[in-house]
């Protein structure tokens, strides 16, 4: 019905209307606190194109994949273990749900005592918070695999091996994946709360160290940055997943 | 048909289970021989899917046995490979259709080529050859149901238990399955076990009838089919010893229903039964 | 089918007590505070303080009437936080769920606000308006208004084209059709973005309390942590582990009973 370029071009619109209306608004701003757009993006192209990438967004990102990495293993090697066992899932249900809602970051100041100043404590925090997600929406999803997947297994004498990863993790894979959305967005929060904290390097320390020094301009820069590493972060979420659960949105059309 | 000194391949010996209070099967006897068709017949609710968990070993019963070939078994055997009712909830939407029906068989050690030429060699047996590359949600309810069957050939079991198998296709298409499970027990020597509560079907593909009824269900007949191996839709469904057979099973199951036991007409062999 | 391979863990009538999820919960939770209290007191643990420890600094806190200010800080900024982020994000979310234009042109838009974090703007925030309760609710507000919007969108997008012929057909007015037709159909959507804004708001205000600092729950987890007062720390990190559980218990329950009466089938977003 709409050609593929054209599907583009209407979603567009709002975006560059509000940059646009940003960039004449602040033309020529006195304001400290939000500097004119030209001088930001003079200074996001002096930065960010690709002079701090190393030294700010690469920390960054590492504590975030390494973070999230872990808990995705963590929480799919413990939720299939735990689903598959129902009766010790329900047992610790109520310490699990205060785990995952417990706000992460209450742990913060505990874990830069413990661990101190480094990208450990940040790894250590982001999978406190990233885990919980990911470790229920397993345990939910493998609970509900549907019975009579369970009787083809046991009839045909599946392998254990076969079952948990031909047939458990798949069926779960739809729940897994939400849970691993739902962790991303924790993830990249708890790792700029922890560059506030306690950090030498990456982008929540940068924009601290901007905003410290009352350089605006770099700071709002830095801001764009995370900004635009989130919705990557997202997007390509969004697009392994398309991928990966293609079975599933085909299965039930 | 008397046979040799040969132990049954698939014994069902007293079998009984309850669920809390509830009985469900009560003494239930029968025996399958090898490439015997034996169809389990029954209206809804009997206790069809009770006894046929219990043959698979799916689920446990309370007393008697199941033996494979005179030995007992408690878990799902080798020997023995189940067809579902659900094809669209047994067969891994994740995966393509090959690979699905290669599952079973990776538990052997056998390289994947070989495995890949059984998959293959099963499909071609039921008709759906190329169709290896195809994902479950891609084909038809039919051919789903042919996937799983191909499935259960891939895995060379003695006994196939088939539990409803063509309830929820086609009038067209199951008669075109009927037909697939006769050439396959004709051709490859299968035993095979289907439960169904479709008379019609029951006496069109077996050697013998079981009649499942009653509350607690038991086998209140068996009732055998001398209508020869060679079927055919039109014509062996339009023989009169075809409808009588029909006929008096149908009288059976109302009997049982309305608890009694009808006088066995002439014309129909009876070889036995069961308490009631 | 009873003989399903699934475990089921409400009593069969056959199972024995100990199987039960009444018993077998609060035994799971007792025998890891034993755990807790066994390894922390030989030192196993360092300096972890305690469950006998923490229950005592809470009962302190409590008694001596040093946790309310805290508390009601933070509740209180939760709570403006998200009847703002409710009220503006209806009001914004309504008229784009509702026109079809209106949505294409803003979705895109939508989605990548959603993904930023809002505490990004704590250094803009704690520029302008320093580290007071203002600071807080903005972003609180800020976090959690996406959720509302889009749940918004979602509700209103979702009402039955059939229907608003039939309202159009009829000359219905539009306060009219919004209160009898876009209202109803919303509802479940709605609530289900008050439930996920609710969390948003309480995980924010926290967050934001420690990393400004601004006061509340937030900030003492800090000043404990500071002076040395860790049983204390401890008691203040539970209490907002109990808080969570407990708004996100009462938002969800909520959401249910809106979901419950509505006729369409959907499922409770992640």
């Amino acid at each position: 019905m709409i050609s593929r370029p054209t599907r583009f071009v209407v979603p567009a619109l709002l975006p560059i209307l509000l940059v646009a209306i940003w960039w004449f608004a602040s033309t020529g701003s006195t304001s400290i606190f939000f500097p004119p757009l030209s001088e930001i993006l003079e200074r996001f192209s002096e930065l960010w194109l690709f002079t701090l990438v190393p030294e700010h967004v690469v920390p960054s990102l590492q504590s975030i994949f390494l973070g999230l990495g872990i808990s995705i293993v963590l929480g799919i090697s413990l939720g299939v273990l735990l689903g598959l066992n129902g009766y010790v899932a329900t047992a610790l249900n109520p310490v699990l749900q205060f785990l995952r809602y417990l706000p992460a970051v209450a742990l913060l100041p505990l874990a830069i005592q413990l661990i101190g100043i480094g990208q450990d404590m940040r790894v250590t925090i982001i999978v406190l918070g990233a885990l919980w997600p990911i470790l229920l929406n397993t345990i939910d999803g493998v609970r509900s695999i549907p019975p009579s997947l369970v009787d083809v297994a046991r009839s045909n004498r599946v392998r254990t091996v076969d079952w948990v990863f031909r047939i458990v993790i798949p069926s779960a894979s739809p729940q897994i994946f939400a849970g691993v959305r739902a962790s991303l967005a924790v993830s990249v929060i708890l790792m700029f709360a922890s560059e506030l904290l306690g950090a030498s390097r990456g982008i929540g320390y940068f924009i601290l160290e901007a905003q410290r020094q009352f350089s605006l301009p770099e700071m709002w820069s830095g801001m764009i940055v995370l900004g635009i590493i989130g919705y990557a972060l997202n997007v390509a979420l969004m697009v392994i997943e398309h991928y990966a659960l293609a079975w599933h949105r085909k299965s039930r059309a | 048909m008397e046979t040799t000194a040969a132990k049954p391949v698939l014994e069902a010996v007293s079998i009984s289970k309850s669920f809390g209070e509830k009985r469900v099967l009560a003494d239930v006897s029968f025996s399958a021989e090898e490439g015997e068709f034996v169809c389990i017949v029954g209206p809804s609710g009997t206790g069809k899917t009770t006894l046929l968990r219990a043959l698979s070993a799916l689920g446990s019963i309370d007393s008697g046995e199941v033996r494979i070939n005179g030995t007992q078994i408690t878990r799902p055997p080798a020997e023995l490979s189940v067809v579902f009712q659900d094809y669209s909830r047994s067969l891994m939407p994740w995966m393509r259709v090959g690979k699905n029906i290669e599952l079973p068989l990776r538990r052997y050690k056998m390289p994947a080529a070989e495995r890949a030429e059984r998959s293959k060699e099963a499909l071609r047996d039921v008709g759906l050859e190329h169709a290896e590359h195809l994902y479950p949600w891609e084909m038809s309810g039919g051919m789903q149901q042919r996937a799983a069957i191909a499935r259960s050939l891939a895995y060379r079991p003695e006994v196939m238990i088939m539990d409803e198998p063509f309830a929820s296709v086609d009038a067209q298409t199951r008669a075109d399955l009927e037909d697939l499970m006769l050439d396959i027990r004709s051709r490859l020597g299968v035993t095979i076990v289907l439960v169904t509560h479709d008379i019609e079907e029951a006496v069109y593909l077996g050697d013998k009838v079981i009649v499942l009824s009653g509350k607690p269900a038991s086998v209140s007949a068996t009732v055998a089919v001398p209508l020869g191996r060679d079927r055919d839709q039109i014509a062996t469904k339009s023989r009169p010893d075809y409808l009588e057979l029909r006929a008096t099973i149908h009288e059976m199951i109302m009997a049982t229903a309305s608890s009694s036991l009808p006088e066995p007409p002439s014309g129909a062999h009876l070889t036995g039964i069961g308490s009631r | 089918m009873a003989s399903s391979p699934t475990t089921v863990l409400a009593r069969p009538v056959s199972a024995p007590l100990w199987k039960s999820a009444r018993v077998a919960q609060p035994a799971v939770i007792i025998a890891l505070l034993l755990l807790w209290q066994l390894a922390a007191s030989i030192g196993g643990l360092g300096a972890v303080p305690t469950p006998i420890d923490v229950a005592g600094a809470l009962i302190t806190i409590v008694a001596e009437g040093t946790i309310w200010e805290p508390l009601t800080t933070t509740l209180s900024s939760w709570a403006t936080s998200l009847m703002l982020a409710i009220v503006v994000g209806v009001v914004v979310g309504f008229p784009l769920g509702a026109s079809r234009l209106a949505y294409r042109l803003t979705v895109f838009t939508l989605d990548f606000m959603r993904t930023i974090p809002a505490l990004v703007l704590v250094p803009l925030v704690v520029l302008i308006y320093g580290s007071g309760v203002e600071s807080t609710i903005l972003l609180s507000f800020v976090a959690a208004v996406w959720a509302v919007i889009m749940q918004t969108i979602y509700g209103a997008r979702d009402v039955d084209p059939v229907a608003r012929d039939t309202f159009k057909s009829f000359q219905v007015g539009r306060g009219d059709t919004v209160k009898l037709l876009f209202l109803p159909t919303a509802l479940p959507y709605i609530a289900t973005g008050i439930r996920l804004s609710a969390a948003i708001c309480l995980l924010v205000t926290i967050s934001a309390q420690i990393v400004i600092p601004a006061g509340g729950l937030g900030e003492q987890i800090l000043i404990t942590q500071l002076g040395g007062a860790i049983a204390e720390m401890y008691a203040y990190i539970i209490l907002c582990g109990i808080l969570g559980v407990c708004v996100n218990a009462s938002f969800g329950w909520l959401e249910a009973k809106a979901l419950a009466w509505h006729p369409s089938h959907r499922k409770v977003a992640p």
